[in-house]
C-alpha cells in the first residue's frame, strides 16, 4: 500500500516544523541563561558609567549686556525649565528653556537702587530647595535674596511662575551694630534662626544671629544680637556656615578658622589649621553637601577634602583625600551639589572637573566655554542633572548656557565598591554597608565586603560542618552498604535536599539557636563524644563472641551506630550544664562575652554553619555518593585481589579515581551554600560585619537582596547595586557549576573508556 | 561493586578468625590497621545523616501535631518570693531545666544539693487582662496543681484564647442555662457567615464593579471616545450598583445587631469576671472534661479548620487557606508553564542535538539554571518581567490604571513564570533520563516502518517517556512549593486582601499578590510581633508544607524506580 504524495509531503513538512520547534525550545535554554546574564549586566551598566555633560540651551543675555554689567550668580529650578542671573547692576533676570518659549524673558528685577552696584553675590551651601544668595553692595550693605518657583496647572499643562523672595526682608541686614561697611559675609538659616559671620571694612570679624520673631518661612520680622569674634587677621576671603548653624569656618591667608557657634554668650575658636604647604595658597573653598566637610583648592590646581575625626587629642580636622582636578592652573571655584557629595572645579581658563569625593572618582573633565569666552559663574541644578554657566566673551557680550549633567550614581566606582573609603564621621578608612537610615542627609555606604565575606564565612561553616559527613557517607554508601540498604538509605538522605530551606532556616533560628545557646558545651562534647563513640562500638563489635557478631553483621554497622550516637550526643546534652557549672561559671554564653570578650549573638555563625551544613549535606552526598558507586569494579577487584584490605583498596584506588567527581561534588555544594537565602536570613541577625569569630552572624550577598530589594527605589544606586551583588552571585555559582559540570564530564569519559 | 560488601564481609570474618588467638594490645594494633575503625567512622556518617533527616521529620511532625491536641488546663497555686499567693490557669507550653546560679539574683533558698531548678511556661492567653499571655513559673513554688473540670478554653476572634470560668451566659439581656450555649455560639456561627458571604462575595463584587466602570470611563476619556451617551450610560450603572450597596449595607447592619445580641460572663484565674460577646466566640471547650475519643474529634476539627480557614490576629492565628490556596495556584501556572518547555528542551538535547561543542555548551547551561541561587531569579523577575514586561504590558493595555500598576508590580502570574525558569532543569533532566532509557530499538523500529522521526517521538516515545515527564513535573512541583526567596521579590505578600481566583470577570486574576505556605513561615515565625504565640502555628504550617513536598518527592520517586523496573525488563 502506497500513501498518496500529498500526505508524504504535509508528512514531512510536519516533521521539519517540529523539527525547528523543537531545535529553537532547545536553545531557549540557552537563550534563558544569555538573557538572565545580559538583563543584570544591563542593570549594572550604569553605575560604571563617567558622567555626561551636554549643552541643551544657549540663551544670550543682551538686555544686560547694553549696561554692560558682568553677570554675578546664576541658577536653575528644579526642572530646568528656567534659568536665571544676577547681574552686577541688580538686575535679577529669568528666562524661559523650554522649547516652546526658549530665551523668554520671564521675569527681570531691580535688587538695588540705581545708584548702587553688586560687589559680590555669595551662594549659600543650604539643606533647603532655594538656595539663598547673599548680595554685598558698594556701600557694603548686605541683602539675602533666594529665586522661587510656583507651578500652577491649567488643566494638564503645567506652567511655572519664577519669582524673588527676600526670606529676611527687603532691607538692609543690620548685621554690624557699629553699621560699618561690609567686606564679605557667610550665612546660614533656618526657620527659627538666621546666623551671619561677616567681616568689616575695620577688620572686625562679627557674628550676628537673627532670631525670627515667628518663623522665617511665614514672615521675615526678626530681632538681631551681635557678638564680635577676638581676630586679630587682616584680611578675610571666604566665611562658610555649616547648614546646622554649628560651625563656622573663616579662611584668612592659608588659615582655616574653625568656629563654634552654638554657645550664646562667646564665639570660641575651636581650631586653627593651615591647609596647604608653605608654597601654596588657598584659592578656593566650600562646603560639601551636609555640611561636615569643607574642601579647599589651591594654587597647584589641587582640592582636598578636610573632615573632623577623632583622634588622642580629641576631634580635629584631618585631610582625608586630595583631587587632582588641574595640572597647570589654580582653582578658582569650587561647586557643590546640594544634596549629593559632588563636588564641580573651575579654573580661570574655564576648565571644568566633576568629582564625586567618597568614591574618589573624577566623573568629567572638559572645558565648557568657547576659545575667545570666560566663565563668570556657575551653578549646579537642585537636582544635579544640569548646570548652567554665564560666559563673558572678549567683546563684551554674555550668554548662559544650560547643560544637562548624567550623572546618576557618582558614588559607586570599583574601587569604593571593594577597597576601604574613608567616610565622613569615621575614625579611619572602612569597608561599610549601610545603605539606609533614618535621616535625608545620609550617605550611603556601599562597600560589597562586607556582605561577601559574609558569603564566604557562611559558606565555609556550613562546609566545615558538612563534608565530613557528607562524603563519609557516600563513601560508606557507595562502598560498603549492601544493595538493599543502600536502596533505602540513598533516598532518605536525598530526601533531605527536597525539605524547603524556609524551613530548615525557621528551625535553626527559632528553635536551634536557643538550644545551641543553651547547650553550647554539649555541641563541643559531641565533636568528641560521637567519634570516640563511634570508634568504641567498633572496638566492641570486633571483640563480639562470633556467634553474635553473624546476627549483627558489620554491614549493618550505620544501623547499629544510630541508638549509640542518639544515646552519645543525649550524654553530652546532659554533661553540658555540669560542665558549664565546673568551668565556665554557669554559664558559657556569659563566660564567652565576659571573660574572653568576644561578641555572642544568639543567631550566629555555628548555627548556620549546621543549618546550612544539612542542606548542603544531600548536594555533596548524592554526587560524590554517584562517583564512588560508579567506579569500575575491576579497580577494585583487582585491588581486593592484590591482598589489599577493603579500607586500602578504598583509599588507595577507590577515592583516587573518583576524586574528580568527589571534587565536583564539593564544588556543587559549595556552590549551593554561597547563594543559600533563607537559611542565613533566619538563622543570622544579619549584620554586615567583618569577623570570622563563629559567635556572631553575618550578612550574605543573597539575604541582602533579600532583606533589602524590597525598599529599594527602581533605579537608583541601591537598586543597581543589588543587582550587582545578583550578578557576583551569578558569577559565583556559575565558575562553580561550570568547573564541576566540566570535571563530571571528563570523569565520565574517563570511566566509559575504562 | 555489587560485590564489595560481601568481599568486605568474607575479608574481615576471615581476618578476625586469625585475631582470635592473639594478645590483646596486638589484636588491637591489627584492628586499627585493618581500617575497620575508618569503615565504622564512615559508617557513622550515614547514621548522622538519617538521624537528622528522621529527627527533623519527626521533629516537625510532633511539634506540628500537637499544635492540634487539646492541651490540658492546669490550675497551679503559687507562692512566690514576697510570700503572696497567686493562682496561673493555663497550658503547659515548654518546660526547661536551669541551674540555681542563674536563679542568686532571686534570694531563693535551695538545698546545697540542687543543682537545676525546673520551670515551665504556662500560656495564660487573656491577653486584654494581662500585658503577657505567658509566664514562666518556678516548680519549686508552686504549692498546688490541679486540673479543674468546668475550666473553659473559649478560642476567640480577636485577643487569643481565654482560659476561666463561664459565671453566666446572657441572651438578650437575660441570663440563661448554660447548657444553650452550643445553641448560641451556632447561631452566631451561622451569622457570621452570612455576614463573611455578604461583604466577601456580595459588596466586594459590587465594589469592583464600581473599580471597574471608572476605570472604564478613564479608558474612554484617555481615547477621546467619551460622549455624553456613554458617560450617561456609565452614571446609570454607577447609580444601579450604589443602590444595591445600600440594600446590602442595611442587611449587614441588621446581621450585625443580631451578632452583638449575647454575651458570656467569664471569671478568670484571679477572680476577675469579664463579659465577653458571643460575636468574637469562635469556640468553648471543657478540655478538661474531653475524654480520648473527643481529644481526637477535637484534634480533627482543628485541622479542619486549619486548612480551611483565614488567618486570624496578624497571621498568627486561625487557619492557612489563603496561603494554601496561593501556592496550589501559582504551581499549578509554574506547571502549565515549565511542562512543554522543559519536556522539549529535553527532546531537543536527547533526540535532535548533535554530538558536537554547541551541545556541550548547552547542557552547562541546563546544570548552571540548576545551579544558580534562587535569589538571582528573584531578582532577575522583579527586574525583567515586573518592571519591563509588566511594565510594558500596563502601558499598552491598561493605560487607565496608570499610575497605579496592573501588571507592573509583582504578581502570581510573574511568580509563576520565575519559578518555571526555576524548576526547567528539574523537568529537562527527568525527562532526558526517562529518553535515555528507552531503547533505541523502539525508535528504530517505528522508523524502519516508515514514519517520520516526529511521528515516533510522538506516538512511541513520548507515551513511553511519560512517567519520567510526570515525575520531572512532580519534582519541579515540590521544589517550587517550598522555594520562598524569589517569590519574596515578584509576588508573595504577607496578608492577601483577596484570593487571584474569585466570582468576578476575569474570575483569574493573574496580576494578583498572593500568600503562600512558605513564605507564611517566615512572616509569622520571624516578623510577627508575638513570636511566642505564633510558634505552634509556624511549626504547624512547616508540618503541612514538608507533608506536601515529601509526598511529591515520594510518588516522583517510586514512579521513577518503577520506570526503571520495567526498562530493565525490556532491555533485557
Amino acid at each position: 500500500m502506497t500513501l498518496p504524495l500529498a500526505s508524504n509531503r504535509s508528512r514531512q513538512l510536519k516533521n521539519s516544523i517540529a523539527r525547528w520547534g523543537i531545535t529553537v525550545g532547545g536553545i531557549s535554554v540557552l537563550f534563558t541563561l544569555v538573557l538572565i546574564f545580559m538583563y543584570l549586566l544591563y542593570v549594572i551598566k550604569p553605575i560604571f558609567e563617567s558622567a555626561t555633560v551636554e549643552p541643551v540651551a544657549i540663551t544670550p543675555v543682551s538686555n544686560t549686556y547694553k549696561t554692560a554689567k558682568q553677570i554675578l550668580s546664576t541658577g536653575v529650578d528644579e526642572l530646568k525649565e528656567i534659568i536665571y542671573q544676577i547681574d552686577q547692576a541688580g538686575n535679577f533676570n529669568f528666562y524661559s528653556t523650554k522649547n516652546k518659549t526658549a530665551n523668554k524673558l520671564l521675569l527681570s528685577q531691580q535688587l538695588i537702587g540705581k545708584n548702587k552696584n553688586l560687589i559680590k553675590v555669595i551662594d549659600v551651601q543650604s539643606d533647603s530647595a532655594n538656595k539663598n544668595k547673599i548680595l554685598i553692595d558698594n556701600q557694603g550693605q548686605v541683602t539675602v535674596v533666594a529665586a522661587n518657583f510656583n507651578s500652577t496647572f491649567v488643566g494638564d499643562e503645567r506652567t511655572v511662575n519664577p519669582s524673588v523672595v527676600y526670606p529676611l526682608g527687603e532691607s538692609v541686614l543690620p548685621l554690624d551694630d557699629q553699621e560699618q561697611s561690609i567686606v564679605t559675609a557667610g550665612m546660614a538659616m533656618d526657620d527659627e534662626r538666621a546666623i551671619f559671620i561677616s567681616f568689616t571694612q575695620d577688620h572686625r570679624l562679627i557674628k550676628t544671629t537673627l532670631t525670627a520673631e515667628d518663623d522665617f518661612s511665614e514672615d521675615s520680622e526678626f530681632e538681631a544680637s551681635y557678638q564680635e569674634i577676638e581676630f586679630t587677621q587682616k584680611d578675610v576671603e571666604n566665611i562658610l556656615i555649616s547648614p546646622d548653624l554649628m560651625i563656622a569656618f573663616v579662611q584668612s591667608g592659608k588659615d582655616i578658622f574653625v568656629y563654634e557657634l552654638d554657645d550664646e554668650e562667646n564665639v570660641p575658636l575651636k581650631e586653627r589649621f593651615t591647609p596647604v604647604n608653605t608654597k601654596d595658597n588657598i584659592t578656593a573653598v566650600a562646603l560639601l553637601s551636609g555640611g561636615s566637610s569643607l574642601l579647599i583648592g589651591n594654587d597647584k590646581g589641587v582640592v582636598s577634602q578636610w573632615f573632623e575625626v577623632n583622634t588622642k587629642q580629641g576631634r580635629v580636622f584631618k585631610e582625608i583625600r586630595t583631587f587632582n582636578a588641574s595640572s597647570t592652573e589654580i582653582i578658582s571655584q569650587i561647586y557643590t551639589e546640594q544634596f549629593r557629595k559632588s563636588f564641580i572645579t573651575l579654573t580661570p581658563a574655564g576648565e571644568m572637573s566633576l568629582f564625586y569625593t567618597t568614591s574618589e572618582a573624577m566623573l568629567w573633565k572638559g572645558s565648557l566655554n568657547s576659545a575667545d569666552a570666560q566663565i563668570t559663574s556657575l551653578a549646579i541644578a537642585p537636582r544635579a542633572d544640569g548646570i548652567v554657566v554665564s560666559e563673558l566673551t572678549k567683546e563684551g557680550k554674555q550668554s548662559l548656557t544650560l547643560y544637562d549633567v548624567h550623572n546618576e550614581h557618582p558614588e559607586v566606582t570599583w574601587h569604593a565598591l571593594w577597597q576601604e573609603v574613608w567616610y565622613e564621621g569615621y575614625p579611619e578608612p572602612a569597608y561599610v554597608w549601610q545603605s539606609t537610615s533614618g535621616t535625608d542627609d545620609f550617605e550611603g555606604k556601599f562597600s560589597l565586603v562586607p556582605i561577601a565575606f559574609g558569603t564566604v564565612k557562611a559558606a565555609l561553616y556550613a562546609m566545615i560542618f558538612a563534608l565530613p559527613i557528607a562524603l563519609f557517607s557516600a563513601v560508606y554508601t557507595a562502598y560498603f552498604m549492601t544493595p538493599a540498604l543502600r536502596k533505602k538509605v540513598k533516598p532518605t538522605i536525598e530526601m533531605m535536599e527536597a525539605l524547603p530551606t524556609v524551613i530548615l532556616g525557621f528551625l535553626a533560628g527559632l528553635w536551634l539557636a536557643p538550644l545551641v545557646e543553651k547547650y553550647l558545651p554539649a555541641l563541643f562534647l559531641m565533636m568528641i563524644f560521637l567519634p570516640l563513640a563511634t570508634f568504641l562500638t567498633a572496638f566492641a563489635w570486633y571483640k563480639l563472641p562470633k556467634n553474635l557478631k553473624v546476627k549483627l553483621p558489620e554491614h549493618l554497622a550505620p544501623i547499629i551506630l544510630i541508638p549509640i550516637l542518639i544515646f552519645a550526643g543525649y550524654l553530652a546534652i546532659w554533661l553540658s550544664p555540669l560542665i558549664e557549672n565546673a568551668f565556665f561559671g554557669g554559664d558559657m554564653r556569659s563566660f564567652i562575652s565576659n571573660d574572653l570578650g568576644i561578641n555572642f549573638d544568639q543567631r550566629n555563625a555555628l548555627v548556620v554553619g549546621i543549618a546550612m551544613g544539612f542542606a548542603v549535606i544531600p548536594t555533596i552526598f548524592s554526587m560524590a555518593e554517584d562517583a564512588i558507586f560508579s567506579v569500575p569494579s575491576h579497580l577494585t577487584s583487582g585491588s581486593l585481589a592484590l591482598g589489599a584490605t577493603p579500607w586500602q583498596t578504598l583509599t588507595k584506588v577507590v577515592l583516587l579515581t573518583a576524586s574528580p567527581g568527589i571534587f565536583s561534588a564539593i564544588m556543587m555544594g559549595l556552590g549551593r551554600a554561597v547563594g543559600e537565602t533563607m537559611i542565613v536570613l533566619m538563622a543570622t541577625g544579619n549584620t554586615p560585619i567583618m569577623d570570622w569569630n563563629i559567635f556572631e552572624g553575618m550578612r550574605t550577598l543573597a539575604a541582602n537582596i533579600a532583606v533589602e530589594m524590597p525598599e529599594s527605589e527602581v533605579g537608583s544606586s541601591h537598586y543597581r547595586i543589588l543587582f550587582l551583588a545578583a550578578f557576583v552571585l551569578f558569577i559565583f555559582t556559575f565558575i562553580f557549576n561550570t568547573v564541576a559540570e566540566f570535571v563530571r564530564q571528563r570523569l565520565r569519559d574517563k570511566y566509559s573508556s575504562m | 561493586m555489587k560485590n564489595i560488601s560481601e568481599i568486605t564481609k568474607i575479608t574481615t570474618v576471615t581476618s578476625q578468625h586469625k585475631e582470635q588467638n592473639a594478645p590483646m594490645n596486638n589484636s588491637y594494633k591489627t584492628w586499627f590497621k585493618s581500617g575497620s575503625p575508618w569503615v565504622w567512622l564512615s559508617a557513622s556518617g550515614v547514621s548522622l545523616s538519617l538521624i537528622s533527616v528522621l529527627g527533623l521529620l519527626l521533629l516537625i511532625a510532633s511539634k506540628g501535631l500537637s499544635y492540634f491536641w487539646p492541651a490540658t488546663i492546669y490550675q497551679f497555686e503559687v507562692n512566690d518570693l514576697q510570700g503572696s499567693s497567686y493562682t496561673v490557669i493555663g497550658e503547659i507550653y515548654e518546660r526547661e531545666s536551669i541551674p540555681v546560679s542563674q536563679l542568686a539574683h532571686t534570694k531563693m533558698v535551695f538545698s546545697p544539693e540542687t543543682e537545676t531548678v525546673e520551670r515551665i511556661l504556662i500560656k495564660t492567653g487573656n491577653r486584654e487582662l494581662v500585658s503577657l499571655d505567658f509566664r514562666w513559673i518556678l516548680v519549686p513554688q508552686i504549692t498546688k496543681t490541679t486540673e479543674p473540670k468546668n475550666v473553659v478554653v473559649i478560642e476567640r476572634r480577636t485577643n487569643g484564647n481565654f482560659y476561666g470560668f463561664i459565671d453566666k451566659i446572657i441572651l438578650d439581656g437575660k441570663e440563661v442555662k448554660k447548657q444553650q450555649l452550643t445553641q448560641l455560639i451556632e447561631r452566631v456561627d451561622n451569622f457570621q457567615q452570612q455576614i463573611e458571604d455578604l461583604q466577601k462575595s456580595d459588596i466586594g463584587s459590587i465594589n469592583y464593579q464600581l473599580e471597574r466602570l471608572r476605570l472604564k470611563e478613564k479608558k474612554y476619556k484617555i481615547n477621546n471616545q467619551l460622549t455624553s451617551d456613554l458617560k450617561q450610560e456609565i452614571d446609570i450603572q454607577v447609580l444601579a450598583l450604589q443602590n444595591q450597596y445600600k440594600v446590602l449595607e442595611k442587611k449587614l447592619m441588621n446581621l450585625r445587631q443580631q451578632v452583638v445580641r449575647d454575651q458570656i460572663v467569664v471569671r478568670a484565674m484571679d477572680g476577675k469576671t469579664l463579659t465577653i460577646n458571643l460575636e468574637n466566640v469562635l469556640s468553648v471547650s471543657y478540655a478538661n472534661q474531653l475524654n480520648l475519643v473527643e481529644k481526637a474529634e477535637v484534634f480533627l476539627q482543628k485541622i479542619g479548620h486549619f486548612v480551611s480557614d483565614d488567618p486570624r490576629e496578624a497571621n498568627t492565628e486561625g487557619g492557612v487557606f489563603p496561603a494554601i490556596f496561593g501556592t496550589v495556584l501559582m504551581v499549578l501556572l509554574m506547571t502549565v508553564i515549565v511542562s512543554p518547555f522543559g519536556v522539549i528542551a529535553a527532546i531537543y538535547l536527547h533526540e535532535y542535538a548533535g554530538k558536537n561543542g554547541f551541545t556541550k555548551i548547552l547542557r552547562i547551561a541546563v546544570i548552571n539554571l540548576a545551579g544558580v541561587p534562587s535569589i538571582v531569579y528573584g531578582i532577575f523577575g522583579l527586574g525583567f518581567f515586573v518592571y519591563v514586561l509588566g511594565g510594558s504590558i500596563d502601558a499598552l493595555f491598561f493605560p487607565e490604571n496608570l499610575p497605579s500598576p496592573t501588571f507592573g508590580t509583582p504578581g502570581v502570574l510573574w511568580s509563576a513564570i520565575t519559578l518555571a525558569i526555576l524548576t526547567l532543569p528539574v523537568v529537562i533532566v527527568s525527562t532526558e533520563e526517562g529518553l535515555a532509557r528507552i531503547p533505541s530499538s523502539m525508535r528504530h523500529g517505528s522508523l524502519a516502518l516508515g514514519a517520520t522521526k516526529v511521528e515516533t517521538l510522538w506516538r512511541i516515545i513520548l507515551p513511553i517517556a511519560s512517567p519520567a515527564i510526570m515525575t520531572g513535573i512532580i519534582l519541579a512541583i515540590a521544589r517550587a512549593a517550598g522555594e520562598v526567596a524569589p517569590l519574596m521579590l515578584v509576588g508573595v505578600v504577607k496578608m492577601a486582601p483577596t484570593l487571584p481566583l474569585d466570582g468576578n470577570f476575569p474570575f483569574l486574576h493573574l496580576e494578583r499578590k498572593f500568600m503562600h505556605l512558605g513564605f507564611h513561615i517566615y512572616d509569622v515565625g520571624f516578623q510577627s510581633p508575638n513570636v511566642e504565640a505564633a510558634r505552634p502555628l509556624v511549626y504547624a504550617t512547616a508540618l503541612l508544607l514538608v507533608t506536601i513536598i515529601v509526598a511529591l518527592n515520594m510518588t516522583a520517586v517510586s514512579i521513577r524506580n518503577k520506570l526503571r523496573e520495567k526498562y530493565r525488563a525490556l532491555e533485557h
